[in-house]
Parts: C-alpha cells; structure tokens; sequence
C-alpha cells in the first residue's frame, strides 16, 4: 500500500468494483456531515460512492461547504439526543451554511436528511413539522415498506411515482407530527415523498415516512436507504420483485436519483 | 447570581411515552390516585447580578428559539428564581 487512504476513502465492506456506474456521475460531490454522536455517516458516503458519486466529509464546526453539489445529513444521535433530538446539531455551524445555501434563490443545494438528519432539518426550520416518540414507546428495527409519493424531488427522479421499496427502518423518536394546516399543505402540495405501506411503524400522522420542501431541493426521511444499496448488505425483500437474502439496494436508487439530476442539469 | 426558570411541557395533544411510563409505574409503589402523568423540562439559566427585564426578555428568547420547540412543545413558564 503505497498511497495512504484517507478515512473516507477506505470501505468498510463491500466491494465497490462490483457497481458500474456512469463515470460522468463521479464529478459530483456529495458533502455528509458528521457531528459529535452521527453514526450513519461512513454509511451515507458509501452509498455516494456506490452510486457513483464522490463523497466528501463535512465537520459539524466548521462553516464551509468545501463547494459541495448536495450535502447528506445522516442518522445517528447527534449530541446524545440532548434537548430534543436534532436540537443542538441544527445550531452547528455547518448547518447555517446548509440552511443559507438551500434556500438560495437559485440553484439551491440539494440536502438530504436521514432519521437523525431529518429531524435536524426540522429543527432548522427547512422542513415543517417535528418527531416525537413512537407512539408505541419502543425503539424499532425493521424492513420497511415504503411507497415513493413523488419523483419530482432532487432524490427520487430515478424512481416511478407510486413505486415501492423496502429499507431498514430504525429509530425511537420516529413518530412524524405537524399541526393539521401543515399536513393539509403538504398533501396538498405534493411533498409527502415517502409513506408507510401495510403498517404505520411508529403512529406517524398520514403515514409519513418523508416530505421535501416547496422547491423539492430539501427531502427528509426516517427510514435509511443508506442501509439498502448493496446485494448482501441490504433487506431480504425488496419493491422490485424477488431478491436473494440480504439481496436488497432499493434504497441505492435515492442517491443515484440526486446524481443523474445534478449531471443532467 | 440569579436564576431564572424555565419550564417547557409537551403540548397537550403530543403523546407523552415517558409521563405513561412513569403513571405506570405509581401503582406499584403503592399511589394509585393518580390518573395521568406528563413530564417536562425545566432549565434555569443563570446570570450575574440581579434579574431584569431584559435578562427576562433574553431568556424568553431562549426558551422560544432554543429551549422549546414549539411545534410539539409550550413554554409554560419564565420567571426569576430567588436564590
């Protein structure tokens, strides 16, 4: 081993040969935060990279992009869940700047929140409403269907309106709430993107699993498609027909869906 | 030094896990006169001197902006706390 890896760059397992993405899409950076209590991050930039793109890590305390295409916010439990889950990372520095940049007026900043990412992004105010506690008190581990609402969002192009996929669902604080003229809107709008299918996992109001804002550039979902993008890593089942054990990767479409948008554009 | 108080509960729509928890859990150490449980937040925040106004007004800021988030939560109390 001559050349020294950098961290991001060494896999954790897999073999990343075995994908054979467009070459075009390895120009896209995709930056993924870490902050103090993230666990989901080197799973989030494995995805990037199996889907193609170059994934780029982002410090919670530092105030700068690195001149990112799309940043990744990802699960875990950032700072402990103190406060309220997501409360304390939506104030880092970082995120100020994904704030501003998302909301640019024009070419805004694609972002993607995960479980904990979602919840933060809620918490900045990108997205409406807010998690609590699964209305059943338990954490939850599980594959979960999901059925993609929409794929006018910058994360679910690849995917048809109405297609379903299964990926692991994990979390305490799960349970998506917003007022009734909020869910009305969203509805309404279209920005319900992801919705449980065959059960509601955690009491979730209209079965949300994920939305986006106005401008679909900002999506937040609970479940995890980082968790379901590789053959052998993934759930036993998936929307697309028959898979193999642990055969799985609906979850790879999310990311390849933000790649061929930002090459496209 | 003073402190001032800051009390946040969910709203009363949000499910409480942790209040059913511990309502519970009262019957077993023998109290069951009590027929619901909600559990909140309470933060003190301290300052130098004397509480003001507008150290008053700063830690309804803090509540509103950070402490509580109202979409799920109500701040139901800032007030000086005498040491």
């Amino acid at each position: 081993m001559a050349e020294s890896l950098a961290a991001s760059e060494v896999p954790l397992v897999g073999d990343f040969s075995q994908s054979t993405p467009n070459p075009a899409l390895a120009d896209v950076r995709v930056g993924v935060i870490t902050f103090p209590g993230t666990l989901d991050d080197r799973d989030a930039s494995r995805a990037v990279r199996l889907a193609g793109g170059t994934p780029l890590p982002l410090w919670h305390d530092e105030a700068d992009l690195h001149k990112v295409d799309a940043v990744i916010v990802p699960g875990g439990f950032s700072y402990g869940d103190y406060l309220r889950a997501g409360a304390i990372a939506a104030k880092a520095p970082v995120m100020s700047k994904v704030v501003e940049a998302a909301s640019a007026a024009d070419n805004p900043l694609p972002v993607l929140g995960i479980c904990n990412g979602f919840q933060i992004l809620t918490e900045t105010h990108l997205l409406p409403g807010s998690m609590i506690k699964n209305d059943h008190r338990k954490f939850i581990c599980r594959d979960q269907t999901l059925r993609v609402e929409t794929n006018q969002t910058s994360w679910t192009g690849d995917f048809a309106a109405g297609q379903e996929i299964v990926v692991p669902l994990k979390n305490q604080d799960g349970q998506y709430v917003a007022d009734p003229k909020t869910l009305e809107a969203l509805e309404a709008e279209g920005r319900v993107v992801f919705r449980y299918v065959d059960v509601n996992p955690n009491g979730s109001r209209n079965d949300i699993a994920g939305i986006c804002n106005e401008r679909g550039n900002v999506v937040g979902l609970m479940p995890h498609p980082e968790h379901a993008v590789e053959p052998g890593f993934g759930p036993s089942s998936s929307g697309f027909g028959t898979v193999g054990l642990r055969g799985g990767a609906d979850g790879l479409g999310v990311f390849t869906s933000l790649l061929n948008q930002l090459v496209k554009a | 030094m003073a402190r001032i108080v800051v009390d946040v509960m969910l709203k009363p729509e949000i499910l409480d896990p942790q209040g059913k928890a511990i309502a519970n859990e009262l019957p077993r150490i023998g109290l069951s006169n009590f027929t619901d449980v909600r559990q909140g937040k309470r933060f003190e925040l301290t300052v130098e001197g004397e509480v003001t106004e507008e150290l008053l007004a700063q830690a309804r800021q803090a509540a509103e902006e950070l402490l509580s988030n109202p979409v799920i939560e109500d701040v139901v109390n800032v007030a000086a706390l005498e040491d």
